[in-house]
């Protein structure tokens, strides 16, 4: 019985060396707001690649660049908000010149499908049967920080912040409005897209409350397949590339907002 | 230190002082039970209490929502009475808290207790003591540095509780961010100062915590 259960794990083993020797793997670290639609291309670029399987490391921008500066061995850094890039730009963990803005997004306030509140403004949201808002945590989520800068210039974020809860990701936010945890929350409009039918949108507070949503790309020095994440650079900017952004809720670098 | 730091630290002694006392007040009846009564349920009780030892502490969550999230079974009829849900409020840590540690002083009372001689206990019945009498007097005071080690060391798990405590509770700084999680924050926004001092607490409160287990332990056999 023994001698067999080790005959089956060395066999294993062998299999599971030999099949991952093959396949050349480039690491991309995503923010978690692209998953659907970077799975969606990566799906496209491994059809046009074979042999070639990409990997995602999904996670809060923040995070991610963390884990990038703790040298994680990653090709590819596809961001949320241009805050991370700069900071692995300064630190010199970046390909200088690879950089580009490939998606921009907007802010969304949502609230539970069977929600019976009526939040129509960022005001409503001081309603007292408001009871819990959720946003990204600010120092990590970019989705938070913009969700933080918009209140701040509507100036309801002080008087918000007994009612806040910090999601460790955008995603996670969408997740407790869907549950219904909480009242109300902040994403992106392509989360909505991404995830029909699982809130419902209650106002997109005003372009002018918070700066630009853009998503940078970057080749990162650790690179171990650069060649394979330039093409994936390109794919992204590509016609191809933005009709699959568009369809996931996302808009074009260039377009105005 | 920082405030942030402070209220991480006082948070996680509350929790883990709260959910003690909770484990105290259940656990040790439980493990009573489980150790000398034959009863119908037993095994899945035994077993429903060992889970949160097994199982990944996020299943441990995922069901502690399920159960207590303003949708859960008993969180709806809760939220529906009063408008208050427990998720996201520090409650909700001990909650986490008090599940996770329930496994370690229900097994190592459990065990002291069981390993108490059955003929102290026939002779406090046949003086005419009652099974109530016989066991706070006889069978706990006989068990009392097993039931303590089990104590310390889920004072300990409390302190320490971060999967179940971050899905039921969040990470909301100065109302339910524990030590755990604030060192989980700081490590993921580079504040590697803030992150190494909480470090090196929990670390020595740890140590002081398996010194005083092991010391019950050795007194116990």
């Amino acid at each position: 019985m023994i001698r067999t259960l080790l005959a089956l794990a060395v066999v294993a083993t062998t299999a599971a060396g030999a099949a991952a020797a093959v396949p050349r793997e480039p690491t991309f670290s995503v923010a978690v707001s692209l998953k659907e639609a970077v799975e969606e291309l990566g799906r496209r670029f491994m059809a046009g690649h074979p042999g070639v399987v990409l990997r995602y490391n999904f996670g809060s921008s923040g995070e991610l660049q963390k884990q990038i500066e703790a040298g994680a061995p990653i090709d590819l850094f596809l961001s949320a908000a241009e805050r991370q890039m700069d900071e692995l730009e300064r630190r010199g963990l970046m390909v200088a010149g690879s950089r580009r803005v490939f998606a921009r997004n907007v802010l969304v306030a949502v609230k539970p499908l069977d929600s019976p509140l009526d939040l129509a403004k960022p005001a409503d949201l001081l309603d007292a049967r408001v009871r819990r808002v959720v946003v990204g945590n600010p120092k990590t989520v970019p989705a938070g920080q913009y969700a933080e800068q918009s209140l701040r210039a509507l100036g309801i974020w002080d008087r918000l912040t007994g009612r806040l809860v910090y999601a460790e990701n955008v995603r996670q936010a969408l997740e407790y409005v869907a549950r219904g945890e909480v009242d109300a929350g902040f994403v992106y409009a392509s989360d909505l897209a991404a995830r029909p039918g699982r809130v419902k949108e209650a106002f997109r507070p005003g372009a002018d409350t918070y700066p630009p949503i853009t998503y940078p790309v970057a080749l990162l020095t650790g690179a171990r397949e650069p060649a394979l994440a330039e093409e994936f650079i390109r794919l992204l900017l590509s016609p191809e590339g933005q009709a699959v952004l568009t369809r996931f809720g996302f808009q074009p670098p260039a377009a105005a907002r | 230190m920082s405030g942030e730091t402070l209220s991480a630290l006082s948070l996680s002694l509350r929790v883990a002082v709260l959910a003690t006392a909770i484990n105290a007040a259940v656990g040790i009846p439980l493990a009573y039970a489980l150790a000398r009564r034959r009863f119908r349920g037993r095994a899945v009780v035994d077993l429903l209490v060992t889970l949160p030892l097994v199982l990944p502490p996020t299943v441990t969550g995922y069901y502690l929502i399920v159960l207590l999230g303003r949708r859960g079974w008993l969180g709806a009829p809760l939220y529906d009475a009063t408008g208050w849900t427990i998720a996201f409020t520090w409650y909700a840590a001990v909650v986490a808290a008090t599940v996770m540690a329930l496994p370690l002083l229900v097994r190592t009372a459990r065990a002291a207790i069981e390993s108490v001689d059955r003929d102290l206990e026939k002779a406090a019945y046949t003086l005419g003591r009652s099974e109530w009498r016989t066991a706070l007097e006889v069978t706990l005071p006989l068990a009392r540095n097993g039931i303590l080690a089990g104590l310390v060391l889920a004072f300990a798990r409390a302190l320490g509780e971060f999967g179940a405590t971050l899905m039921l509770a969040g990470n909301i700084p100065g109302r339910t961010t524990t030590v755990p999680l604030a060192i989980y924050t700081a490590v993921q926004t580079g504040e590697s100062g803030a992150a190494l001092a909480l470090v090196g607490i929990l670390t020595a409160l740890s140590c002081v915590v398996l010194v005083a287990a092991g010391r019950l332990g050795a007194r116990a056999t």
